[in-house]
């Protein structure tokens, strides 16, 4: 080796930009991105609101709406096309920049190197990069609620040729449609400098005896994320630059000959629909994996330190974790069973998707078996948790079902569908952060959340989600079809109690975040300062002060000795062993 | 006897150096390599699939002018990658005259490389070909020649600026020689998916 690892030449900060703006202190990018996700969770939030309020309510005015739209909203009322438009923003700002944000880039930002042992990313200048390029993303497609047009109205999904062929198909479909689309190119190319650089730093910035198997559950997590996101986001990246081609150098990618559109038949050829989809999902479904899996590291990570045991085996969730990230890979065409595929791609589809569900149950059945006979320790990250393996179960079985062509052609497009990936994918990831927030908050201010507000937060938040969610299974069941504005058909009509039912728990539950929000503006200032360990966790970042210092280790290099979880052991600090303590570990 | 005790001691804290560790920079550059690769493959499989989905698709190319030149552009691109071998060995030996030469010889080529790809481009466009419309049948033709041999073209280009810098930085010592090889793991990886471009755009579209 000719030379020294790049991440240990940077100097400490000094002036105030380098410090907390232009930072290249992975701790600080983590806050960023953690500010970041919450910025666009609380629009996603409002904007979700929105659309449950007009979906009950579809003739009161919303005050002050239409300050934001004109054309969108006049006198306060939804349009039906600025439904579709919030729908989209909810949707992009969702999955985007607060599932992938919040549970990856901001706590495996903050959480990856001190966990390895290691004092910065591999490339800190790049690390700087990914999060600015994300922040841009962000800008670009908050920039379309203020342009005349609004927001496109395609969906997160931005299927084509709907998003392919401009002003033509709709409000937002001109410059709004291609903001989108340049957003979504911007932050892959940030996404894809996250990846390198979480790969090269897992996988050379180890400290001394740090084996791969002795990394944190959470590393593996961020881990095998990472080296999904490489592969997906290099396919989105293009699928978005030949979108943007479509709409602007007159190419016919995504746009079939023949198509008349507002009665103007499209000056576009030969182009294919079913390209788009076949490109986006080959990102889309692996991008459920990377909003799930970081997940399913933390909540692991935090279990153990609450239920003060080991899980029945570490090594099998993280293959259970490769194993998903593998077959992520063999199921886009899940999401096409009604797209025209051949039949016969139908069933090669459904085959590995059933199939992940077995990876999926072993993780499950490891994190209820451990629980068993536990003396858990209920904290508010413990509930989150717990909460986790719950949503994650509901919103899990009724995959089983939309895995199968022959159900999913009834289910399709209705609430089913909406209902499943909210709970599986939407809530559960969000549980996941709760339970890193209120685990890992004391460590990344050095100020404690309070945790009767947290179990408070847990409870209005547990209750709620099942309240919205599980209804729209049912909905889904009697044929309620999803991204309609107003349900004025026959055998809707019965279904609007249901409705009004769900968008108040979803009032509800939404009002219950500011709890959160109040406890983390609250704590950061006036919280109880954190102690270095609060919750006799045994990984590295519970040896060094909360919060780090700026090379986190001071000038130590760790020496890491025992495997992540040395819990339910008796060591010289209690019934644990740190992983960087030399001592001998007796009984277990 | 526990997992944990095995962890204790079988292993301690002593890991030695791994025999497969190579420098971050490098390993870096590796999973670039993967996840740009992904891109081209994306992009090939776009083609080959509206390409299968299509009744006109035009096969254009003649041997004078279009098979030739790509001809002498593969060959000189193949060309480059030999003196990029040569700057990197040269580098290693610290050889800073030698490994100058043999840079310059390579940005040289990767430039020829640029301008005989242009020549090919104004020909085509000269013809009628643009990314929406073509004389001959389904507009994607130019649209996708455009987009993948665009987006080789674009690696090219960032390719021969890269080795510049990297030769400035190198000769004047703020680089080392392992920029100088991560370089060259870039340039060869741009010549690679040259020989994937030729036969699927090129030479599938040969004048029957």
């Amino acid at each position: 080796m000719q030379e020294a690892s790049p991440a240990q030449v940077h100097a400490p900060p000094t002036s105030f930009l380098r410090k907390h703006v232009f930072s290249l202190d992975h701790k600080v990018i983590g806050l960023q991105y953690y500010g970041l996700a919450l910025a666009a969770v609380t629009l996603g939030m409002v904007l979700s609101w929105l659309m449950r309020f007009h979906l009950v309510w579809p003739t009161v005015a919303v005050p002050g709406l239409s300050l934001i739209s004109k054309v969108g909203a006049p006198g306060g009322i939804i349009t039906p096309e600025y439904y579709l438009s919030l729908l989209t923003m909810h949707g992009t700002l969702m999955v985007f920049f607060v599932l992938t944000n919040a549970p990856f880039a901001a706590f495996g930002n903050f959480f990856l190197p001190i966990q390895i042992g290691a004092e910065d990313m591999a490339f800190p200048r790049f690390n700087m990069m990914s999060f600015w390029t994300t922040l841009a993303a962000f800008l670009v497609l908050i920039t379309a609620f203020f342009i005349p047009d609004g927001p496109p109205i395609s969906g997160w999904t931005a299927y084509a040729p709907l998003s392919a062929i401009g002003s033509d198909a709709g409000p937002g479909l001109g410059w709004g449609q291609t903001l989108w689309a340049i957003s979504i190119a911007l932050f892959c190319a940030g996404s894809l400098l996250g990846a390198l650089n979480f790969i090269s730093t897992t996988l050379d910035l180890r400290a001394k005896g740090m084996t791969l198997m002795r990394m944190p559950i959470c590393t593996w997590a961020w881990f095998i994320t990472s080296c999904i996101a490489l592969l997906a986001f290099a396919v989105l990246l293009p699928a978005c630059l030949l979108l943007i081609l479509d709409r602007t150098a007159g190419t016919s990618f995504f746009i079939p000959s023949g198509l008349v559109v507002s009665d103007r038949l499209q000056p576009h050829a030969g182009g294919s629909p079913l390209l788009w989809q076949h490109l986006f999902w080959f990102f889309g479904h692996p991008e459920v994996y990377i909003a799930i899996l970081p997940s399913m590291g933390i909540v692991s990570h935090v279990l153990m330190a609450s239920m003060r045991k080991p899980l029945l085996s570490a090594k099998v969730i993280i293959y259970s974790m490769l194993s998903i990230g593998f077959l992520s890979w063999m199921v886009w065409g899940h999401h096409m069973f009604v797209s025209g595929m051949n039949p016969f791609s139908s069933l090669v589809f459904s085959f590995p998707t059933l199939t992940i569900t077995i990876p999926a149950t072993i993780m499950t059945l490891i994190w209820l078996g451990s629980l068993y006979g536990a003396n858990i320790r209920m904290t508010s990250a413990s509930l989150f948790s717990l909460g986790f393996i719950s949503m994650f179960v509901s919103g899990g079985v009724s995959g089983f079902f939309l895995a199968q062509p022959s159900i999913d052609i009834y289910l399709h497009a209705t609430y089913f569908v909406v209902g499943h990936f909210h709970m599986v994918m939407g809530v559960a990831s969000i549980f996941g952060v709760f339970a890193g927030t209120y685990f890992w908050f004391g460590k990344m201010t050095g100020r404690m959340l309070n945790e009767t507000l947290g179990k408070v937060h847990f409870w209005i938040t547990f209750i709620g989600t099942y309240c919205i969610f599980m209804p729209f299974h049912y909905l889904g069941l009697v044929g309620n079809i999803r991204r309609y504005s107003t349900f004025v058909d026959d055998f809707m009509g019965p279904l609007m109690p249901l409705h009004k039912f769900i968008t108040i728990a979803a009032l509800i539950t939404g009002a219950g975040q500011l709890i959160f929000l109040f406890n983390l503006f609250h704590s950061r200032f006036w919280g109880k300062p954190a102690p270095q360990n609060p919750w006799d966790g045994t990984s590295l970042e519970w040896s060094i002060p909360s919060p780090p210092p700026w090379n986190n280790f001071g000038d130590v290099h760790p020496v890491v000795y025992h495997d992540s979880y040395q819990y339910g052991v008796k060591g010289s600090k209690g019934d644990y062993v740190m992983q960087d303590s030399p001592e001998q570990v007796v009984g277990g | 006897m526990s997992e944990s005790q095995v962890a204790v001691h079988g292993h301690g804290a002593m890991m030695e150096a791994s025999p497969y560790a190579i420098p971050s920079r490098k390993l870096t550059m590796w999973l670039f390599i993967i996840s740009d690769a992904v891109t081209f493959g994306a992009c090939l499989m776009a083609y080959g699939y509206l390409r299968t989905a299509s009744t006109d698709w035009p096969t254009p190319f003649k041997f004078y002018p279009s098979i030739l030149n790509v001809i002498i552009m593969t060959f000189v691109l193949i060309t480059s990658s030999l003196t990029m071998l040569g700057a990197v060995d040269a580098a290693k030996l610290g050889d800073k005259a030698k490994t100058t030469r043999f840079m310059w010889s390579t940005i040289f080529l990767g430039a020829l490389f640029a301008g005989l790809h242009l020549r090919e481009w104004l020909g085509l466009i000269g013809e009628g070909v643009r990314p929406f419309h073509n004389p001959w049948g389904s507009p994607l033709f130019g649209a996708t020649f455009f987009s993948i041999t665009g987006l080789h073209l674009l690696h090219v280009v960032s390719g021969v600026i890269a080795l510049f810098v990297i030769w400035r930085g190198y000769t004047r010592g703020t680089l080392t020689a392992g920029h100088v090889e991560t370089t060259g793991l870039y340039w060869h990886f741009v010549d690679l998916v040259w020989m994937f471009v030729v036969p699927m755009v090129y030479l599938l579209s040969i004048q029957r």
